[in-house]
C-alpha cells in the first residue's frame, strides 16, 4: 500500500519534471539568445503577487486561478520592464532588477497577509517560493502539459519567424514580420514556463531552469535546432534525476536538487563540450606551447645544418641541450614521431646525434619563409 | 487615388522627411530623388544621420514628417522588391546558425507564415554564397567567418532577395580589401543589370571609383547628385564643416566641376 502510494508520487513528480524540463529548456534558449536570461528571474518573481491574489479572489488553493494570477503579473512585469527602458534612461538590467525586487516584495507582503487571516486552506501557498513537487495534484498535470503542448506548437508552427525576429529584429521589421508581436508573443511564452515551473522549483530558483538547460545545450551545439532539442533534454534528464535522487526518502527538497543537477549539466557542458569547452581550449593551448617549442629545436637543427653547409649535419644532442639551456629531448622526440628528424648513435662514446630529415628540411624553409612572410 | 503612383519614374523618393530621437532632430527636412540604376554613396560626418536615413525610408524607426516611394509606391507595398543590408555589427553573430542558413533567411519574406525553407531555397541560398565567393563556407557556424565573410554573407542575404531597390548599411567598414573589391564588383553588376543600389559609406576617398551618384547628408541633405558634379571641395566642406582640415590634402578635390565663383573660393580660403 505504501509503495503503490510512494511510486504514484513519484510518477507525478517525474511527469511535471520532464513537462518542466521540455518547456523551459525550449523557451530558456530563446530567452538566453535574446541576451534575456535575467527576464526569466524577473517573471517568475513577479509570478509571486500572482499566485497570491489568485489565491484571495479563489478563497481556496485552486490550480488555475492560482496560474493565470501569475500569468497576470508577470505580464504586468515585462510591461513595466518594456515601459521603464523605452520611457526612462534606465538600461534594460535595471529595470529587469529593480521590477524584479519589487514584484517580489509585494509577493511576500500579500503572502504574509494571507498568513495572518488564518485561512486554513491557505496551507502550503509559502510552498511557491521553492516548490513542493510532491503535492502536485494530477489535475494539475494536465494544465502543465496543457501549457507546454501549446507552446511546443507555436514554437514549431513560427519557428523561422521566431528565429529571425532573435537573430536580425530589423531585418525581419524590413521584411515586414511584425516584430514587436512576435517578442511579446515569446515573453509571454517565457512566462508561461515560468508558471509551468512554479509548484516544481518555486519562483526563487525557476529563473535557473530558464538559463540553466539552454545554456549547457548552446555548448554542444552550433544550430539553432539540435540546440533547442537538447536543451529540452537536457532539462528533462535534470528534472528526472533531481525528482528521482529527492524520492530517496531523505526529504530533501525537490526543486533545488533539479537546479543542482541543471547546474551540474552546465558545468560539464562548459568544461568538456567540443571546441568551445575549456579543457578542450587549454588542451589546445597547450599542444600550441609545446608546438611551438618542437618548432624552435626544428629551426636551429635547420640553422646549424646552414651553417656547416651541410643538409645531413647532424647535431649531438648535448649541443641543441646547451644552446637553449633546457633538455631537447622530448622536442626531438616529438619531431622524431612527425618524421622530421631522424636518430643515430654514432662510436666511439655512444652519444645521440641528430639530424633533419627531407620533410625536416622541407618543413623548416616553410615554417621561416612563414615567419618572413610575417614580418614583411 | 491611394494606389495613384507618385514619382514613378524615380526608384526613391523622399520628401521632408524628418526624424528626431528625443527633441533633437537627426534628420531634418530631407529631399531626395534617385534615378533608377544608380549606384549611390551616402555619404556625411558621424552622426549625421546616414543610418537612420535608411531606417527611417524602411520604416524601421517612426518619422515625424514626410513620404517616402520607393518605385512609385509606399515602402509597404514594395518590400518585395526592396533589399536591405543592416550593419553588421547590428546582430550577435555568435548566434547558433549557419552561412547558409543566415542567407536562406532572404527568402523567409517570400516563403511567407507557416512555410518552410525546402531544397528549392538552399539552392537558391547557395548560388548566392557562389556569387559571393563563400560557397565553401556555407556550413561553418557564423561567428567562425571573419568579418569581411560576414559581411560577404549579409550581402548574399540580400541577393537573394532578388530585389530592384538595395539598402546597404556600411558594407565596407571593418572589411579586407578583397572583400571590398568583391562588394563594389557585386554592386556594380547589380547596377549594370538596372538594380538601384544606395550605400552608406564612410570613405571619401573611394566614392568617386566607386559610385556615380553622392548624397551628401548633415542631418539635411547638403548635395545630391551624379558623383562628378556633386564631389567637390566646396560641397565637402559644407557636409563636414569644422572636420574638413582632415580631409584636406587627402584626395580632396580641386574646385574646378563647379563653375567659377570667386567668393566661395574665398570663403574656401578662410576654413
Amino acid at each position: 500500500m505504501l509503495t503503490l502510494f510512494v511510486d504514484y508520487t513519484i510518477a507525478k513528480v517525474t511527469i511535471g519534471a520532464v513537462l518542466l524540463g521540455i518547456i523551459s529548456g525550449v523557451l530558456g534558449s530563446f530567452a538566453v539568445l535574446r541576451q534575456q536570461s535575467l527576464l526569466g528571474d524577473t517573471l517568475s518573481h513577479a509570478a509571486l503577487p500572482g499566485v497570491c491574489i489568485g489565491f484571495i479572489i479563489a478563497g481556496t488553493r485552486e490550480m488555475a486561478s492560482l496560474m493565470a494570477g501569475a500569468l497576470a503579473t508577470g505580464i504586468l512585469a515585462a510591461l513595466a520592464v518594456l515601459v521603464i527602458t523605452r520611457r526612462s534612461r534606465l538600461k534594460t538590467d535595471a529595470a529587469l532588477g529593480i521590477t524584479l525586487s519589487v514584484s517580489f516584495a509585494i509577493g511576500v507582503v500579500l503572502l504574509t497577509y494571507i498568513q495572518g487571516t488564518g485561512n486554513a486552506s491557505q496551507g502550503g501557498l509559502d510552498s511557491f517560493l521553492f516548490g513542493q513537487a510532491a503535492a502536485i495534484l494530477r489535475h494539475d498535470l494536465w494544465i502543465m502539459a496543457g501549457i507546454t503542448f501549446a507552446a511546443l506548437a507555436l514554437v514549431t508552427a513560427l519557428w523561422k519567424e521566431f528565429k529571425l525576429v532573435v537573430f536580425d529584429p530589423s531585418f525581419a521589421a524590413a521584411m515586414g514580420l511584425p516584430v514587436v508581436a512576435l517578442e511579446t508573443l515569446l515573453t509571454v511564452m517565457i512566462a508561461l514556463a515560468v508558471i509551468v515551473g512554479l509548484q516544481m522549483v518555486g519562483v526563487v530558483l525557476m529563473a535557473s531552469m530558464v538559463i540553466a538547460p539552454a545554456t549547457a545545450a548552446r555548448q554542444w551545439h552550433e544550430r539553432l535546432g539540435p540546440m533547442v532539442v537538447s536543451a529540452a533534454a537536457i532539462g528533462v534528464t535534470a528534472g528526472v534525476v533531481g525528482a528521482l535522487i529527492s524520492a530517496q526518502g531523505q526529504g530533501l527538497a525537490t526543486g533545488p536538487l533539479i537546479v543542482l543537477c541543471a547546474a551540474v549539466l552546465v558545468a560539464i557542458s562548459l568544461l568538456f563540450a567540443p571546441r568551445r569547452g575549456l579543457v578542450e581550449e587549454a588542451v589546445e593551448r597547450w599542444r600550441g606551447r609545446r608546438q611551438l617549442e618542437d618548432r624552435q629545436v626544428l629551426s636551429t637543427l635547420y640553422g646549424l645544418a646552414r651553417r656547416h653547409q651541410d643538409p645531413r649535419f647532424s647535431a649531438e644532442r648535448g649541443f641543441v641541450d646547451a644552446y637553449y639551456g633546457v633538455r631537447t629531448r622530448k622536442a626531438l622526440e616529438a619531431l622524431h614521431a612527425q618524421g622530421l628528424v631522424d636518430r643515430f648513435r654514432a662510436e666511439p662514446d655512444e652519444a645521440e646525434y641528430w639530424e633533419l630529415t627531407e620533410a625536416g628540411v622541407e618543413e623548416a624553409e616553410r615554417l621561416l619563409a612563414d615567419i618572413k612572410g610575417r614580418r614583411a | 487615388m491611394a494606389d495613384a503612383l507618385h514619382e514613378p519614374q524615380l526608384a526613391l523618393h523622399v520628401e521632408d522627411l524628418t526624424v528626431s530621437y528625443q527633441n533633437k532632430p537627426v534628420l531634418w527636412d530631407i529631399d531626395l530623388d534617385l534615378p533608377p540604376g544608380v549606384m549611390a554613396a551616402v555619404v556625411g560626418p558621424n552622426g549625421a544621420g546616414k543610418t537612420s536615413l535608411i531606417k527611417a525610408i524602411l520604416e524601421l524607426i517612426p518619422s515625424l514628417a514626410g513620404h517616402v516611394r520607393i518605385l512609385g509606391k509606399p515602402y509597404r507595398q514594395q518590400r518585395g522588391r526592396v533589399g536591405y543590408v543592416p550593419q553588421r555589427s547590428a546582430v550577435d553573430w555568435e548566434f547558433p546558425t549557419t552561412a547558409l542558413d543566415v542567407v536562406t533567411m532572404g527568402l523567409y519574406g517570400r516563403l511567407g507564415w507557416l512555410r518552410r525553407p525546402g531544397r528549392r531555397e538552399r539552392e537558391e541560398a547557395m548560388q548566392a554564397l557562389e556569387q559571393v565567393a563563400m560557397a565553401d563556407f556555407a556550413h561553418r557556424q557564423i561567428s567562425q567567418l571573419s568579418g569581411g565573410q560576414q559581411q560577404r554573407v549579409f550581402l548574399a542575404r540580400a541577393l537573394v532577395q532578388q530585389a530592384e531597390v538595395y539598402f546597404l548599411d556600411e558594407p565596407m567598414a571593418g572589411v579586407d580589401a578583397t572583400t571590398e573589391r568583391a562588394i563594389v564588383n557585386i554592386l556594380g553588376e547589380l547596377r549594370d543589370a538596372g538594380k538601384t543600389i544606395i550605400v552608406v559609406h564612410h570613405d571619401l576617398q573611394t566614392v568617386r571609383t566607386y559610385f556615380d551618384w553622392l548624397v551628401l547628408l548633415n542631418v539635411g541633405v547638403v548635395a545630391q547628385g551624379p558623383v562628378s558634379e556633386v564631389y567637390t571641395a566646396a560641397n565637402l566642406r559644407r557636409a563636414y564643416g569644422g572636420q574638413v582640415a582632415l580631409l584636406e590634402g587627402n584626395g580632396m578635390p580641386a574646385d574646378k566641376p563647379t563653375p567659377p565663383d570667386p567668393q566661395r573660393d574665398q570663403t574656401g580660403d578662410v576654413f
